[in-house]
């Protein structure tokens, strides 16, 4: 969506969250049992959706191009597993990443905007943006200002977003809201309205740097504010869930909470991700278990 | 609901003289002795008057998988069988449904055939009958139908259990054997769970994760009070009444029993239990455990039976109080034949709940709660939220979110893991749905039902809403009973406490607001006796329970649910 067509939302028509309700009905979910086919098939789906990330002070270049090399094959000896959907590196390591990622369809996600705490100027956030869709990136993950938002500043929260997307021309943009902070769940509804407004392309959680990070309850209100915004305004915002998501088992009940919320429109890596390290080889591991009815030993898979 | 007494004939016929067969004495109730925390189990006694049950090999696994004499299962997994065009069929994302997840059935026993539980003893009886899964129409087990003599029998076991030691037990001790009771329960509850869902056709996941924890929450509730009845009612002297009858519903054929018999055991009196007819087999499996925590025979008498043993209950001139759950209709009948006795009473009958939902509501949440206030236990539940308010200013994306939302609820097998409607208790109660379905029609509400393919064989019911309702309609006045909802708008909350109240039932009501003042104004204008705010069908022991006007009288659950069960002085 072009930014010159964003409307600032009317916030006073974004539904209020009743905190009971939501945590109760996220519940519900996880009491969904996927059994056989099903199962196998959601596993092979979470792995496309991966944004394999690694966002540390002590990456290196070897670790990220083994990531990447992990991302286009998850399973070596199975082609029909992966690739996964992206991988996720700070803006220096982009142009590694791109080179390491080829034309092998996984597309080169980074973190800008002075990730994880958003606390320079917007000029510096914005070139940050540029750097980062120059040295090749297809992606760009943007954090919010939380303190501007916890102080009601929500037009200049609105106006960065857009500015933001602007400066991602081609590249997609992901506004991470960082929900551990917003706390409530009436500012998560509201950021979500915020930032599709503004021109997000996906709405996402959480940076992985601040606890609690994904949870069940928030994707929820987030899937919801997505279905009532393409209800209005026709256009399909993505979502990604990040950190926390740790295990197969938990990446499906999310995945079951996705299909039943939005449906089989948004059952793809255009518009879902996960945001995780260590789920990947715990979803490798169950898939080899629905195919051959045994658990292998987590040294028969590869940590990269 | 077709349930209690009267329903049919008087069936004077059969009614002889009772045969002074019960035994009498025998053992004086053994009182104290072996209950209590450490007390071990034996395991349950068939009774020396029946023939060892024959155990059933296994119920028969649902989804016609090899009947293995249950030893060993391979460990095969089942996806390693499946069916290759079952990868199409359920796959997550382009797949019809999820693939059947259900609940394993090798682990229950049930007997082909049960008799009367009295006086500790299993009892034949001369006429019987059969009790079907509503999901298949597949005969589950035989049950025996207790005549005049029998409930005489009951009674008078009853009677003398009471009079024998119970009623004199110390408190503490009482609540001892309520206590294990309670244990025994959650230990068997996944047994419990799949027997009710087999039984009734309500989702395994409803009996599994509400039916039986609260059931066992009861036991565990009303054991606590025993001991502390003084401390119940401070300077009043509590004494229990004596025998009392209970006749409960099919739509929660075990925690109905549970709430009928815990507070009831928990004051000393002792306790003839009538189970609905198309329901009796977890209130015959409760008799068994029953046994098995050593309770003193007689205590705990359990009559199966439909509308006439009812009857016989009811009225039973040595019976001093009666306890029943079902429809009005029934209801009044009992209240009439009651008159000019003794006997205390205490109904909770039918509803037509309304939930109101204001334009501040959170809207998701609110229609997550009209779905459940309406299609839990496939709308067989007295308090169901069967009619929605909402407010004009909203309703056309309430009523667009709530079809959405029915879409993906999975209606089906109530032994799949995954069902969220399950069937429908009997053939009468689809008859009486389609029936007034059909008049909702007919008087000009517009139905609409969501999509999904209902199974071939078994009682079924797709969840339904009616729009554009007028207050006149029959499915906005009478209790359905059903997955049927009847929806109407309001313009001010003035306009919709009237609507909510315009109707002879009073059992339970909703409110849907951000604002915390607005749920006191409409809660304090409403008369029903059970208010929920932003949220629906939520029960806890220690919140009472019941209704005002046609919906019944008398409390049930917490410290008023002991009244009923007392004689204060």
């Amino acid at each position: 969506m072009a930014v010159e067509s964003a409307h600032f939302p009317d916030l006073k028509a974004v539904p209020h969250v009743d905190q009971v309700g939501v945590e109760e009905r996220a519940q519900r979910f996880q009491k969904r049992s996927i059994k056989g086919p099903t199962k196998l098939s959601a596993l092979k789906l979470a792995v496309t959706m991966l944004d394999i990330t690694t966002l540390e002070g002590r990456d290196s270049q070897g670790k990220v191009r083994q990531m990447c090399a992990k991302a286009i094959h998850p399973l070596p000896e199975d082609p029909s597993v992966g690739p996964a959907a992206a991988v996720c590196v700070y803006p220096r390591l982009v142009r590694v990443a791109r080179e390491a990622v080829g034309d092998s369809g996984v597309k080169v996600a980074s973190v800008a905007t002075a990730f994880p705490s958003g606390q320079s100027r917007l000029k510096e956030r914005l070139a940050e943006i540029s750097f980062a869709v120059g040295e090749g990136a297809g992606e760009i993950d943007m954090v919010i200002s939380r303190g501007k938002f916890l102080r009601g500043e929500f037009r200049l929260i609105f106006d960065e977003i857009a500015r933001c997307k602007e400066a991602c021309g081609a590249a997609h943009l992901k506004v991470i809201l960082e929900t551990g902070e917003l706390t409530t769940y009436d500012n998560v509804r509201r950021a979500s309205e915020l930032a599709m407004a503004a021109g997000a392309d996906f709405i996402k959680t959480s940076t992985g740097k601040v606890s609690p990070a994904a949870t069940l309850p928030v994707t929820l209100v987030m899937l919801e504010a997505i279905r009532d915004f393409h209800e209005r305004t026709g256009r399909k915002v993505g979502m990604k869930p990040a950190g926390g998501i740790s295990n197969a088992k938990l990446a499906i009940q999310y995945l079951v909470m996705l299909k039943e919320t939005l449906g089989p429109d948004w059952l793809s890596n255009e518009r879902f991700r996960f945001g995780a390290s260590s789920l990947t080889n715990d979803l490798l591991m169950q898939i080899r278990k629905q195919q051959t009815g045994r658990y292998q030993s987590a040294d028969y898979f590869t940590k990269d | 609901m077709p349930e209690g007494p009267a329903e049919g004939p008087a069936g004077a016929a059969r009614a002889k003289a009772p045969k002074k067969t019960a035994k009498r004495d025998g053992k004086p109730a053994k009182v104290v002795k072996k209950t209590g925390a450490k007390g071990a189990r034996k395991s349950p006694k068939g009774g020396k008057k029946m023939a060892p049950p024959a155990k059933r090999p296994a119920a028969k696994p649902k989804r016609g998988a090899p009947e293995a004499p249950a030893a060993k299962p391979a460990p095969v997994p089942p996806e390693a069988v499946a069916k290759p065009d079952d990868a199409e069929r359920f796959d997550f994302v382009r797949g019809e449904s999820y693939a059947p997840a259900p609940e394993s059935t090798d682990h229950i026993s049930l007997q082909d055939s049960y008799g009367l539980f009295i006086g500790g003893e299993w009892v034949k009886s001369r006429k019987r009958f059969q009790t079907t899964n509503p999901a298949t129409e597949e005969v589950l087990a035989e049950v025996g139908e207790a005549g005049k003599g029998d409930v005489h029998r009951a009674v008078t076991a009853a009677r003398d259990a009471f009079e024998g030691g119970w009623g004199d037990m110390p408190g503490r001790e009482r609540g001892k054997y309520l206590f294990r009771l309670a244990r025994l329960l959650q230990e068997r509850a996944r047994e419990f769970a799949v027997i009710e869902s087999m039984d009734g056709g309500k989702p395994i996941r409803e009996s599994r994760d509400i039916d039986l924890p609260l059931a066992a929450a009861h036991f565990f509730y009303y054991a606590g009070w025993a001991d502390k009845l003084e401390y119940a009612f401070p300077g009043r002297d509590a004494y229990p009444l004596g025998v009392a009858g209970q006749i409960i519903p099919w739509n929660f054929p075990l925690l109905m029993a549970a709430w009928k018999l815990a507070p009831a055991l928990a004051c000393g009196n002792t306790v003839v239990l009538k189970p609905a007819e198309t329901t009796p087999l977890t209130a015959l499996k409760l008799a068994e455990l029953v046994a098995e925590a050593e309770f003193p025979p007689g205590v705990v008498n359990i009559v199966t039976g439909a509308g006439e043993t009812g009857q016989a209950l009811v009225e039973h001139p040595d019976v001093d109080k009666i306890a029943f759950t079902g429809s009005t209709a029934v209801g009044k009948m009992i209240q009439k034949s009651l008159a000019g006795t003794e006997k205390r009473y205490t109904l909770e009958l039918g509803g037509k709940a309304a939930n109101i939902i204001f334009d501040d509501a959170p809207i998701d949440q609110a229609v997550e709660g009209i779905v459940n206030g309406i299609f839990f236990n496939q709308g067989h539940v007295c308090c169901a939220g069967s009619r929605l308010l909402v407010q004009e200013s909203i309703a056309d994306t309430i009523i667009r979110k709530l079809k959405a939302r029915m879409e993906t609820l999975v209606v089906g097998d109530p032994l799949d893991k995954n069902t969220d409607v399950g069937a429908i208790n009997s053939r009468e109660q689809l008859d009486r749905i389609r029936k007034l379905v059909k008049s909702g029609e007919k008087e000009g509400a517009c139905l609409w039902q969501s999509g999904q393919d209902l199974p071939g064989k078994g009682f079924w019911f797709k969840p339904t809403i009616f729009t554009a309702c007028a207050q006149s309609h029959r499915v906005v006045q009478e209790e359905i009973f059903g997955p049927v909802l009847a929806i109407q708008t309001f313009r001010t909350p003035e306009e919709a406490v009237e609507k909510a109240n315009n109707t002879p039932y009073g059992l339970s009501g909703g409110v849907w607001t951000d604002k915390g003042s607005k749920i006191f104004e409409v809660s304090k204008g409403m008369r029903a006796g059970v208010m929920w705010a932003n949220t629906f069908n939520k029960f806890d022991p220690a919140s009472p329970f019941g209704g005002y006007k046609e919906s019944g009288i008398g409390r049930e659950g917490g410290l008023h649910g002991l009244m009923p069960y007392l004689d204060l002085e």
